[in-house]
This record gives structure tokens, C-alpha cells and sequence, in this order.
């Protein structure tokens, strides 16, 4: 293909429709050292979880972030609440630098933006009934207190569909998904703007699943909220996301509007994970080829050079390794609007050769499966509950 | 917030059930504790009521009746001062469980303040605690305990002292451990996130889920304080009242005439046995009843 649409842009790819964003990161990398020797602590190198992510969320929005286990998504979830601090790189909050703030000024920054968390058998204070974990940040922020505080808490309960005797209860008498309500609540008690939910239903039961994200869709609309939403279950992301970014070893890989997608995705990564979503019809499930990612994801204490990609890549092993992958490290670009690739062959995803490369790649690693070699698919990737035509041989069977 | 979301699920409208019930219901169902627990509660009635069940008085024997075997009027015999055994063991439970309880309770409180300074704080505090810790406790408890009451001279107190200080390094090692791991643990980091700081993070999130294991290995460690302490009279380091009814020191008075007179060292060996025996099935009762991989 050409590269007349090749065209770098600078700033992080913007949303349709635009404005100020709620939250920006600017290169936000999160580095875990890696340290040697019992006194002498030497270090010898370090865990890139987030290693340069520029992202905005407008206010509003859901922003999806989806990946494979591992890659750095919750990582930068609580990079961005100030849970972990950042390596390098700034976070932007309404304008404000977070990355600078520290004693009240970050204490009052907490009251913007909350988290919930992915498991709650282990986000609730077991020694804590519902009632005083609840009462806890508005006394902490000086909110509420006394009967007021009772009150407050009294609504939140109610609000996020807990039964009223909640309040004297501990955790351990709720059920999963009752837990991850009171989690919920928790988030809400300072009333914040934006909210980073760090797999918020990974750990519940598909039909509960569906009641939490109506929760978190219905609470978006009431108190106006803003949505970091991680996941790595494509569907769960594709229901609620505006966009999407797709992250690959600590690095945003693809990022756009979510039908688009799930229609028509640029990078050779987020086809695979597309591909690899079953579909609930047998007919076309067993007749459908599904692109398989051969190989462990790389270790991110040592990425792979160039494109981090280039390891496991069926695109690049289509097009006869190019050279340029393991060279040179793509940048996000805007190849359509508002929506940026980070490959420098995503052209060739765009064009009528779209559906020979990905059939011939899917056929490939298809019959490559039988190799003594164990492939290995895009893990932690769950059935979603619609089909998906992707792979031009689904295209003509529904 | 106007529009409630529906009401998912019920919970049973009794009563709520906190941890501490919970586990005490568990303790109630299980053996070790009940069997722990009823021997360290039979000492405890004999120590509290010893000067209602003794016969006479442990510390004045009459020598016209010294090295009786077990009879009628002396249960357990006399031994060569004449002094009622049965009444020394009695009254010997006093100082023993004090020694235990006095130790335990100091060492807690000092290795549990250096464990939560260790954990809370982290860095150079950390390494200065820790290396402190490691060096105790390389050196052998009962090596230690001598040591410290060589220095602190003799005494009931400052054997407990002597206990203690041995105790310190072992609680504070395990409560650091608690609460590293317990300041990555989602609630606490939660909590982090909605804005607790500082003393209250440790206190209300911290410290009430690191205690379980501490109190497990207090109630372990009022069975060694019992052993350390009879190992301490029985070594001559016990009270310097010769008289005194200390458990190990009438095990090492008897010694020498164990030949003629096992009795004499097998009512206060069953003492020590018995009272280890109940502390340790009590505290591995307590173990399984605060486990929270356990819970239902």
C-alpha cells in the first residue's frame, strides 16, 4: 500500500468531537526495579509495566483498555490515581499536573477520582462492616459526619442496590457480586469525576457480570462520571467503551472509537485478539479460521527491540520479516479518524489485500498448530455474547 | 442520587456475625482447642484459688516428715525440706502461668511496636529493626535467657524479662511480614485510594488483619515461656528464695534422689508437661480458627 496516509501526529489521538480532556498522560512509564545483593541493593534492570503511554479520557467517556494479563494495564490504572508512582512522564487531571502533587493537595486530589478494584474477595476490609468502610472517606475528606455521614452512607447502599441491613454486615456475609457493589459504593462515597475500574467483573459469574456493568452504566449517567474501564474480555469492553486502547507489553498498540474496532482493527495484535473471540454458533465457529499468536509474551524486564510486537507477529511473517520491525519502533499514528496504529504496516490491513493477508496468516498458523510446537492463543480472552465477522471467511456465513 | 438502583439479594436478617464470634464459634468445634483450652483453664482455677486448695504451706516443711512417698496426708509426698509437694505445685502454677503471662504480654508489646515500625515504615528504620532481629535471633533462647539473667541478677521478674527479650525478635519478625504483605493487599490500597493515611491506614486497615497470626504465636509462646522458665530454676537461675515453688527448680532440687524417689520429680515433670500441652493445643486451635483460608 502507499504511505500517502501516513501521517505522524504529535499530539495523542484526540476523540471525536474533542475539548479539553478530563485526564491526559504524556509518555506515563512505570518502571518496577529490579534489585541484586542482600545490603548493597544493586539494581540490574527493571520491569517495564508502562512504558510511554499517552492516552486522554474525556469527560464523560468510557475509555476501554484491554490486553493480555500482564501487559501493564492495571499498572497504569494506578499510576493515574497516584497509587504507583510514575518512572517518567506527566498525568493531567482537569488540567492539573498529579504527578507533582503529594500531602493534601493529593489527598484532596483522591476525592476526584476513584478506583474500584478487580477482586472483591480482597478490596474489602474483612475487619470493616460495610457501614464504617463506607463512612471512613467521608470523615477522611470531611464530608460528612454524624448523622449526615449515616445518611450519606445510607444512600449509597441503596444507591448501588444493596439491601439496607448492609450497613452492620461485614463482608464476608456477601456474595461476590454484593461485595463488588459495596466496592462500588466505596468509590462513590467522595462523590469523585472520574473512575478507574481495574477489571471490575473479571472476577464474577457472566450473569452477574451483566448486572455491574449495567450499575457502572447507570451510575455514569446519573453523577456524570468518567470511565477508565480495564478489561480483557474484548465483549465486556466492546458494551461499554466509547473507545478503546489496546495495550501490548506496557505499550498502547492500537486506539479508536470501539465499533471501528471491532470492525475493522488495524494492528496485526488486535486482529489476533479479535479473531480469537469465539462466536456462539457451531456452524461457523468450526468452519472459521482463527489467527493463533504463536509464543509467550515477552518478558517486559526485556522487551523485544523495535516493535515489540515483531516476536509474535503473523503480519510480519506474511509480508517476509521485513527488517524494519526489529529496527525501528512504530509510533501511534492517525491513520482514520481517531484512530491510531502503532505499526508501520498497518496500511496493508486498509486495502483489498486486507483479507488475503489474514486469511493466508490464519491458514497458516492454523495448520501450524499441529507442530510439536505448543501455540499458544491470546490468553484470558472469554466467549463474548455476540458474534463477530472479522475474518472474511465469517463475513458470508451470517 | 435519586434513583436506587434494585436490590440485589438478601442477606438473613439475624444478628450480624463479626470475625471474632466467627472464629470463636470455630474454636468451640474444634478438639485441640477445647482439650488446650480446658487444660490451661484448669491451671488458671488452680493458680487463682491456690490458697484455697493447698494443704499447707508450700515454703515451711518440718523435717520429722521430709521424703514421705505419695500418702494419704501429702498426695504427691514430701520432699528432703518436708514441704507438701502437692501444695508446691499448686502454688507453683501461680508463678509459672505469671512468668508466661508477663513475658508473653512484654514481648508483644515490644516486638509487635518494633515489627509495626519495621513494616509501617520500611527503609533504613526497616534494615536497623531487621538486622537487630537477625542477630537476636541467631543466638540459641535458652543461651540468650541465661545471658540476660546473669546481667539482670535473679528473680521472678527478670526472668520473665529474660523471656521477653527472647520473645521480642520472633513478633516482631512476624507481624514485618504481616504487614508487608497485607500494604499491597487491595483493601488497604483501596484505601489508600479514598485518602486514609498514616497511623489510621495501620491501625483501622493494617493492624486488625495482621493480628491473627500474632496471637497464635503468643499463646505457642506462653508454652515455651513455660519450658524457658522451668529450664531457668531448674539451671539455678530461678527465684534465689530456695524455697519458692517454681516448678523447674523443684525438678532440680529432687534430681539427685531420683534414685530413691521418682516421685519426687515425676509430679512436677506432669506439671510442666501438661500445663506445655495445653497452651500449645489451644494455640494450634486458635490457628485453625483464625485462618482465613480456612473460613467457610
Amino acid at each position: 500500500m502507499t504511505t500517502a496516509t501516513e501521517a505522524p501526529v504529535a499530539a495523542p489521538i484526540q476523540a471525536p468531537g474533542g475539548g479539553e480532556p478530563l485526564l491526559r498522560t504524556e509518555g506515563l512509564r512505570v518502571h518496577f526495579p529490579i534489585t541484586q545483593g542482600l545490603i548493597l541493593e544493586r539494581r540490574v534492570g527493571a520491569v517495564r509495566a508502562v512504558d510511554g503511554v499517552s492516552l486522554e479520557v474525556h469527560r464523560g467517556e468510557t475509555l476501554g483498555l484491554v490486553g493480555e494479563s500482564g501487559c501493564g494495564k492495571s499498572t497504569f490504572a494506578r499510576a493515574v490515581i497516584r497509587l504507583v508512582d510514575a518512572t517518567e512522564g506527566r498525568i493531567f487531571f482537569d488540567g492539573t499536573d498529579v504527578t507533582a502533587l503529594s500531602g493534601d493537595g493529593l489527598r484532596r486530589m483522591r476525592r476526584r477520582m476513584q478506583m474500584i478494584f478487580q477482586d472483591p474477595y480482597a478490596s474489602l476490609n474483612p475487619r470493616m462492616t460495610i457501614g464504617s468502610m463506607l463512612a471512613e472517606p467521608l470523615s477522611v475528606h470531611g464530608i460528612a459526619s454524624g448523622a449526615e455521614a449515616r445518611h450519606r452512607v445510607e444512600r449509597l447502599i441503596e444507591t448501588v442496590g444493596l439491601p439496607r441491613n448492609a450497613v452492620n454486615r461485614y463482608p464476608h456475609e456477601f456474595s461476590g457480586g454484593q461485595r463488588q457493589r459495596a466496592g462500588i459504593a466505596r468509590a462513590l462515597a467522595v462523590q469523585p469525576e472520574f473512575i478507574a475500574a481495574d477489571e471490575a467483573v473479571s472476577a464474577l459469574d457472566v450473569s452477574i457480570q451483566a448486572q455491574i456493568i449495567n450499575l457502572l452504566a447507570d451510575l455514569q449517567r446519573e453523577f456524570d462520571l468518567t470511565f477508565l474501564f480495564i478489561a480483557h474480555d474484548l465483549s465486556v469492553v466492546r458494551h461499554i467503551s466509547d473507545r478503546i486502547a489496546v495495550m501490548y507489553l506496557g505499550e498502547v498498540v492500537e486506539l479508536s472509537p470501539s465499533k471501528q474496532l471491532y470492525d475493522q482493527p488495524l494492528h496485526p495484535y488486535t486482529v489476533a485478539l479479535v479473531s480469537a473471540v469465539p462466536i456462539p454458533d457451531p456452524k461457523v465457529e468450526t468452519r472459521r479460521k482463527r489467527m493463533i499468536l504463536r509464543g509467550d509474551v515477552p518478558s517486559p524486564a526485556n522487551p523485544p527491540s523495535g516493535c515489540r510486537f515483531h516476536t509474535r507477529c503473523w503480519l510480519r511473517r506474511e509480508l517476509g520479516d521485513p527488517e524494519r520491525c526489529v529496527v525501528e519502533t512504530p509510533e501511534l499514528r492517525q491513520l482514520r479518524p481517531g484512530h491510531g496504529v502503532a505499526c508501520h504496516f498497518a496500511e496493508e490491513l486498509m486495502g483489498e489485500r486486507r483479507g488475503q493477508l489474514t486469511t493466508a496468516a490464519a491458514d497458516h498458523s492454523d495448520a501450524r498448530t499441529t507442530d510439536d510446537e505448543e501455540a499458544v492463543g491470546p490468553t484470558d480472552i472469554e466467549p463474548p455474547p455476540d458474534p463477530l465477522d472479522l475474518l472474511p471467511g465469517d463475513a458470508t456465513q451470517h | 442520587m435519586t434513583t436506587p438502583a434494585a436490590t440485589v439479594g438478601t442477606i438473613p436478617e439475624d444478628r450480624p456475625v463479626g470475625l471474632w464470634t466467627d472464629a470463636l464459634r470455630r474454636m468451640r468445634h474444634s478438639p485441640a482447642a477445647l482439650i488446650g483450652g480446658t487444660i490451661v483453664g484448669f491451671f488458671v482455677l488452680i493458680a487463682v484459688f491456690a490458697p484455697f486448695l493447698a494443704p499447707y504451706d508450700p515454703r515451711i516443711g518440718s523435717l520429722a516428715e521430709s521424703y514421705l512417698p505419695p500418702n494419704a496426708e501429702h498426695w504427691f509426698g514430701t520432699n528432703v525440706q518436708g514441704q507438701d509437694v502437692f501444695s508446691r505445685i499448686i502454688f507453683g502454677s501461680r508463678l509459672t502461668l505469671g512468668i508466661a503471662v508477663l513475658s508473653v504480654v512484654l514481648g508483644v508489646a515490644v516486638g509487635a511496636t518494633l515489627g509495626s515500625v519495621a513494616g509501617y515504615f520500611r527503609g533504613w528504620v526497616d534494615a536497623l529493626i531487621m538486622r537487630s532481629v537477625d542477630i537476636m535471633l541467631s543466638i540459641p533462647g535458652l543461651l540468650f535467657a541465661i545471658a540476660v539473667v546473669s546481667w539482670l541478677g535473679r528473680g521472678i521478674i527478670q526472668i520473665a524479662v529474660a523471656i521477653a527479650i527472647v520473645n521480642v525478635p520472633i513478633f516482631a519478625r512476624l507481624l514485618r511480614g504481616s504487614l508487608l504483605s497485607l500494604r499491597d493487599a487491595d483493601y488497604v490500597v483501596a484505601a489508600r485510594s479514598v485518602g486514609v493515611r498514616g497511623p489510621a491506614l495501620l491501625l483501622r486497615h493494617m493492624l486488625p488483619n495482621a493480628i491473627g497470626p500474632l496471637i497464635v504465636q503468643a499463646t505457642l509462646a506462653l508454652a515455651t515461656a513455660v519450658v524457658d522458665a522451668a529450664a531457668l530454676g531448674f539451671l539455678g537461675l530461678g527465684p534465689p528464695d530456695p524455697r519458692t515453688p517454681e516448678w523447674g527448680m523443684m525438678l532440680s532440687d529432687t534430681y539427685r534422689y531420683l534414685n530413691d524417689a521418682v516421685y519426687l520429680a515425676f509430679f512436677p515433670g506432669v506439671a510442666i508437661v501438661l500445663s506445655v500441652l495445653g497452651f500449645n493445643l489451644l494455640g494450634d486451635g486458635m490457628r485453625e480458627a483464625l485462618d482465613p483460608r480456612l473460613r467457610r
